[in-house]
C-alpha cells in the first residue's frame, strides 16, 4: 500500500479534543457500537468460557485416568448433590460431557473466531469504519453472554437423575425429552436460543458489511481470504441456525407443552430430531473451522512474503465446502437405521468435501514454496495447523464411509477425529491468530520465545491426549462413558497425562499475556514486515477508536 | 417357514430392507425391577415333550433324555471378542462383513498415513529449502494451472478408489436375512438389554451387567463379575448372555422401550441404534463359536456405561439345548403339528392365535424385495 497510517486514521485534532473521543466506561463497555471493542469483549468472554469448558474436560480426564469411579462423587457434590446415589453421580458425568461440548462450541470457538477476530478485522480489512449494524453487533455479544449464563444455571437445577443437563451437546430426544425431567434441559435449550439468535444477527451483520461496505477498489475478488472465510461462515450461520432453533423449540414443546414431535407413541419420530439437529450440526463444524482457514491464509502469506497461491481456488474452495457441507448431515446418523440408498448417498457426498479441503492444504504449502519463510510464532502455529488438520481431515475421510462407521460410530475414534480438527485445528488457528494480531490489538509485543514454548508444549500435550483415542476407538471403547473395561487403561492414562501437559502450556500462554501487558515492547503499524499486506497493517497498533473515516482507495496491485 | 409365535404385545414386522420402520406402536414390556429369568428349568411338561417328537432328527437324541435342555456358559477366550490391553487395532473380526470391513479399514488407514506423511514431508522441505536464510528472495508465483488440476484430480481418483469397495460394503451389510433365518429381538432399556426369541417360543432373556468388585452396585441382585469361572472381563460380562447359533444368518430386530440405545458388537462389525417406536433390522452372522462383547453405543442416561452386550455363539445342537432350558421354549424351524395331532400342542398353539390376525404369519411371508431369500449368508 502506497499510503500511510495517518491517511486513514481519524485525526484527533478533527474532533477538537486532545485525545480520541471514547465513551465513558459504562457506555463504552455495556452499550458499545465499536467493532473493535466488541471484538475485544468477545475474545475475553471466549477465554473465560474456554477456561470453564477446559476445566470440565480436565475433570473428565482425571476421572478417566483409571478404570472405576474415583472422583465423580466429589464432582457431583460440587454441583449441589447432597449424598448422591450412584445414579446421581453418574448423571454428573453426562452433565460434564454436555457442558464441555456446548461451552467449547457455542461459547468458546464461535465467539472467539467470529465474534472476536471477525469483528476486529473484517471491517478493517475491507476498509470500512465499522460493521453495518454496530448496535446489533452489541446485541449479538450480550445475547451470547446471556446464553452462557442460562447454560451455567442449568447445571444447578434438576435435569434427570441429578442436577444439570446430561444429554450430550447433541441433545437427542427422547433422552432430552421424557428422559430428562426437570428444568435443566430447558435452561440449556434457552441458552442455545439466545446464543443462536446472537449468531444469526452477527451473520446478518457480516454479510451486509462485506457486501456493502468495501472500500472503493476493493472488489470481491480482491478482498482478503479471511474476509471470504467470514462471508461463507456467515451464510452457513444464517441458513443452518434457524433449523437448530426449530429443532430445539420442538424439544421444548415436547418437554413442556404436550407435543410429540419426537415421541413415537404420539406419531412422532426420535430420528426426526437427529435429522433436524445435524442439518444444523454439520454446517456448524464448518462454521467453526472456515474462519480458521482464513486466518491461516493470512498468516502463511505474511510470513512467506508471498501472496496466497491460487486465490480464486482458495476462495471458491471455501464456498464449495460451505455448500456441500449442507448436504452431508446424515453421516452423523449412519447407525440409526438409514435406508441403504441414503447411507450410500451420504457416504459419497461426504467424501466429496475432501477435494476442496485438499485444494486448500496444497495451496497453503504452495504459498510457502518458493517463499522466504520467517518462522515467527504465528507461522509455527499455522504450520502446526496444516499438519494437524490434515491428520484430523483424513480420519474424517475414513469416517465418511458408512460401512466402516458401523464399527467406530460413537467410539473414541470419532472423539479423536473431531478433537483433531477442533482442538488441534480450530484452536491452533485461534492461537495462531492470537499471536498474529495480539500486538495489533493491544499495542504490545508478546514474548516470541514464550509463544514458541507454548506451541511445542501444547503440540506434545494435545497429541498425547487425542492420538491414543484412535486406538481406543478401534478397540471399541464407546464415547460418553465415565468408566471402562481394564483393557482400555493404558491409552486412557496416557491421554490424562497429555491433558496435564496441555494445561501447563496454557499457563505459559497466560504468563505471556501478562508479560506483554507489563513488559512487552510497544509496536508500530506493521511489526511483521513486508509480507503483511492487508489493511490492518496500515493502521497504528492499536488502531484508532475510529478508523477509515476517510475511505482508503484500493489500488490495482493488491496482495491478499 | 419359521413359526412365528406371538405371545407378547410386541409385533415383529419383517422389513424389506432396514427401511420399514414407520412408527410402531409397541406395548411396553413390563419388566419388574430386578426380576431376572434364570436359565434353569429342566422341568418339561408332557406337551413340550410331545412337541419335541416332531423335532428334527438332531434333536431326537435330546428328546430321548428327560433333561433335554442344558447350558453351561462358554468361557471366553482372552483377546477374542473383547479389547486387548494397550491394543491399537480393530478387534479381531468373526463375521463376513467384518472381514471385508477390516480389509477396507487397512486400505483406508494406509491412505490416511501416506497422505499425512506426504504433507509432513512437504512441510519439512519448506522448512529446510525456503527458510529466510536459504531463500532470501521470495518468488512471486501464485498460479500454476497444471498443479491445481493435479491436486484436484488426484484426490478425486483416490476417493473413487475408496468409494467403490466402500459402497460395496454397505450393499453387503444391507442384504437381508433369508426368510428361514432365526429372528432374535433385541430391546434396549434403561439400563439393560432384553433378548426375545420369537421363533423359539417367545421367551425373553434379561441381560444385566455383572457388578464390579470394589465399585458401587450397579444392578441389585446381580452377582459380581469373576464369581463364576466362565466370566469375561469386568464392565463387559453379563448375567444372561444373548445366545445364538453359530454359522447361521440371524435376523436381529432392534428396538428400545424408553430412550435411544445402540446395540454394538465390535468383533462382529455390528452396530445398530435401538430407537423407541422403531424396529431396526440387520443380519448378524457369526463364523466361529465364542463369546463376543459389546457396549451400549448411544447416550441413554446415567448408566449408559453399564449396560454391556455379550453374544454367545454356539453350534446348533448346543444352541437348541440352551433354548430348551427356558420355559415354553421350542426349537425353531420345526414343522408345526397338525391341529388334531395333539391336544397339548393345540393348547400350546392357541395363545399364538389370540393376537391380531395376520400379524404372525404375514410378515414371515413378506419376502425382501428382489432378494433371493433362499441364500444363506
Amino acid at each position: 500500500m502506497a499510503t500511510t497510517a495517518d491517511h486513514f486514521q481519524a485525526h484527533p485534532e478533527d474532533h477538537g479534543h486532545h485525545a480520541e473521543h471514547k465513551p465513558a466506561f459504562f457506555a463504552r463497555w455495556f452499550m458499545s457500537t465499536n467493532h473493535k471493542d466488541i471484538g475485544t469483549m468477545y475474545l475475553i468472554f471466549a477465554i473465560f468460557a474456554g477456561i470453564i469448558g477446559g476445566a470440565f474436560s480436565g475433570m473428565m480426564r482425571v476421572e478417566l485416568n483409571e478404570p472405576g469411579i474415583q472422583y465423580l462423587d466429589t464432582f457431583a457434590r460440587w454441583f449441589g448433590a447432597v449424598n448422591p446415589d450412584f445414579n446421581t453421580t453418574l448423571h454428573t458425568w453426562n452433565v460434564l460431557i454436555t457442558a464441555h461440548g456446548l461451552i467449547m462450541v457455542f461459547f468458546m470457538v464461535m465467539p472467539a473466531i467470529i465474534g472476536g477476530f471477525g469483528n476486529w478485522f473484517v471491517p478493517i480489512m475491507i476498509g470500512a469504519p465499522d460493521m453495518a449494524f454496530p448496535r446489533m453487533n452489541n446485541i449479538s455479544f450480550w445475547l451470547t453472554v446471556a446464553g452462557f449464563c442460562s447454560l451455567l444455571c442449568s447445571a444447578f437445577v434438576p435435569g434427570g437423575t441429578g442436577n444439570g443437563a446430561g444429554t450430550g451437546w447433541t441433545v437427542y430426544a427422547p433422552l432430552s425429552t421424557s428422559g430428562s425431567p426437570g428444568p435443566a434441559v430447558d435452561f440449556g435449550i434457552f441458552a442455545l436460543h439466545l446464543a443462536g439468535a446472537g449468531s444469526i444477527m452477527g451473520a446478518i451483520n457480516f454479510i451486509t458489511t462485506i457486501f456493502n461496505m468495501r472500500a472503493p477498489g476493493m472488489t470481491i475478488h480482491k478482498m482478503p481470504l479471511f474476509v471470504w472465510s467470514v462471508l461463507v461462515t456467515a451464510f452457513l450461520l444464517l441458513l443452518s441456525l434457524p433449523v437448530l432453533a426449530a429443532a430445539i423449540t420442538m424439544l421444548l414443546t415436547d418437554r413442556n407443552f404436550g407435543t410429540t414431535f419426537f415421541d413415537a407413541s404420539g406419531g412422532g419420530d426420535p430420528v426426526l430430531y437427529q435429522h433436524l439437529f445435524w442439518f444444523f450440526g454439520h454446517p456448524e463444524v464448518y462454521i467453526m473451522i472456515l474462519p480458521g482457514f482464513g486466518i491461516i491464509s493470512q498468516i502463511i502469506s505474511t510470513f512467506s512474503k508471498k501472496p496466497v497461491f491460487g486465490y480464486l481456488g482458495m476462495a471458491y474452495a471455501m464456498v464449495a465446502i460451505g455448500v456441500v457441507g449442507f448436504i452431508v448431515w446424515a453421516h452423523h446418523m449412519y447407525a440409526t437405521g438409514l435406508s441403504v440408498n441414503t447411507k450410500m448417498y451420504f457416504t459419497a457426498a461426504t467424501m466429496v468435501i475432501a477435494v476442496p479441503t485438499g485444494v486448500k492444504i496444497f495451496s497453503w504449502i504452495a504459498t510457502m514454496w518458493g517463499g522466504s519463510v520467517e518462522f515467527k510464532s504465528p507461522m509455527v502455529w499455522a504450520m502446526g495447523f496444516i499438519f494437524l488438520f490434515t491428520v484430523g481431515g483424513v480420519t474424517g475421510v475414513y469416517l465418511a464411509n458408512g460401512g466402516i462407521d458401523d464399527v467406530v460410530h460413537d467410539t473414541y475414534f470419532v472423539v479423536a477425529h473431531f478433537h483433531y480438527v477442533l482442538s488441534l485445528g480450530a484452536v491452533t488457528a485461534l492461537f495462531a491468530g492470537f499471536y498474529y494480531w495480539f500486538p495489533k490489538m493491544s499495542g504490545r509485543m508478546h514474548s516470541e520465545f514464550l509463544s514458541h514454548v507454548h506451541f511445542w508444549i501444547f503440540f506434545v500435550g494435545v497429541n498425547m491426549i487425542f492420538f491414543p483415542m484412535h486406538f481406543l476407538g478401534l478397540q471399541g471403547m464407546p464415547r460418553r462413558y465415565p468408566d471402562y473395561a481394564e483393557a482400555y487403561t493404558h491409552w486412557n492414562h496416557i491421554a490424562t497425562v497429555g491433558y496435564m501437559v496441555m494445561a501447563f502450556s496454557l499457563v505459559i500462554w497466560f504468563i505471556n499475556i501478562i508479560y506483554a501487558f507489563t513488559a512487552g515492547k510497544k509496536v508500530g503499524d506493521n511489526y511483521w514486515g513486508e509480507g503483511a499486506t492487508t489493511l490492518e497493517w496500515t493502521l497504528s497498533s492499536p488502531p484508532p477508536y475510529h478508523q477509515f473515516e476517510t475511505l482508503p482507495v484500493i489500488g490495482e496491485t493488491v496482495h491478499h | 417357514m419359521t413359526g412365528v409365535r406371538l405371545k407378547s404385545l410386541i409385533r415383529h414386522k419383517r422389513s424389506k430392507e432396514v427401511e420399514a420402520q414407520k412408527t410402531m406402536t409397541l406395548g411396553k414390556i413390563s419388566i419388574g425391577a430386578g426380576r431376572v429369568r434364570r436359565a434353569l428349568g429342566l422341568s418339561f411338561n408332557g406337551a413340550l415333550a410331545s412337541v419335541l417328537t416332531f423335532a428334527a432328527p438332531a434333536m431326537a437324541q435330546d428328546a430321548a433324555a428327560p433333561s433335554a435342555g442344558s447350558y453351561t456358559p462358554m468361557k471366553p477366550t482372552p483377546g477374542i471378542g473383547m479389547p486387548v490391553d494397550g491394543g491399537i487395532n480393530l478387534q479381531q473380526q468373526f463375521s463376513p462383513t467384518g472381514e471385508y470391513g477390516e480389509w477396507l479399514h487397512h486400505g483406508l488407514l494406509w491412505i490416511c498415513l501416506i497422505i499425512s506423511l506426504f504433507v509432513l514431508a512437504l512441510l519439512a522441505i519448506v522448512i529446510v529449502r525456503f527458510n529466510r536464510r536459504a531463500n532470501p528472495v521470495p518468488s512471486k508465483t501464485s498460479h500454476n494451472t497444471v498443479l491445481e488440476v493435479v491436486w484436484t484430480l488426484a484426490p478425486v481418483l483416490i476417493l473413487i478408489g475408496i468409494a467403490v469397495p466402500s459402497i460395496d460394503l454397505i450393499a453387503k451389510q444391507y442384504k437381508p436375512a433369508p426368510k428361514t433365518a432365526l429372528t432374535v429381538k433385541v430391546t434396549g432399556n434403561q439400563w439393560f438389554w432384553t433378548y426375545g426369541y420369537p421363533d423359539n417360543g417367545d421367551f425373553e432373556v434379561i441381560s444385566n451387567m455383572l457388578n464390579i468388585p470394589g465399585q458401587p452396585v450397579v444392578n441389585n441382585g446381580v452377582r459380581e463379575v469373576g464369581s463364576k469361572p466362565w466370566d469375561g472381563p469386568s464392565h463387559l460380562e453379563v448375567d444372561n448372555r444373548m445366545v445364538v447359533p453359530v454359522g447361521e444368518p440371524i435376523r436381529l430386530q432392534i428396538t428400545a422401550t424408553d430412550v435411544i440405545h445402540s446395540f454394538a458388537v465390535p468383533s462382529l462389525w455390528f452396530k445398530l441404534d435401538a430407537v423407541p417406536g422403531r424396529i431396526n433390522e440387520k443380519v448378524l452372522f457369526i463364523e466361529k463359536p465364542g463369546v463376543y462383547y459389546g457396549q451400549c453405543s448411544e447416550l441413554c442416561g446415567a448408566k449408559h456405561g453399564y449396560m454391556p452386550i455379550a453374544v454367545e455363539a454356539l453350534p446348533r445342537d448346543k444352541y437348541n439345548a440352551w433354548v430348551l432350558t427356558h420355559a415354553g421354549a421350542e426349537i425353531d424351524g420345526q414343522k408345526k403339528p397338525a391341529p388334531s395331532a395333539s391336544g397339548a400342542a393345540e393348547s400350546a398353539a392357541a395363545p399364538a392365535a389370540a393376537p391380531a390376525p395376520g400379524s404372525s404369519e404375514a410378515p414371515a411371508s413378506e419376502a425382501p424385495a428382489g432378494e433371493a431369500t433362499a441364500e444363506a449368508e
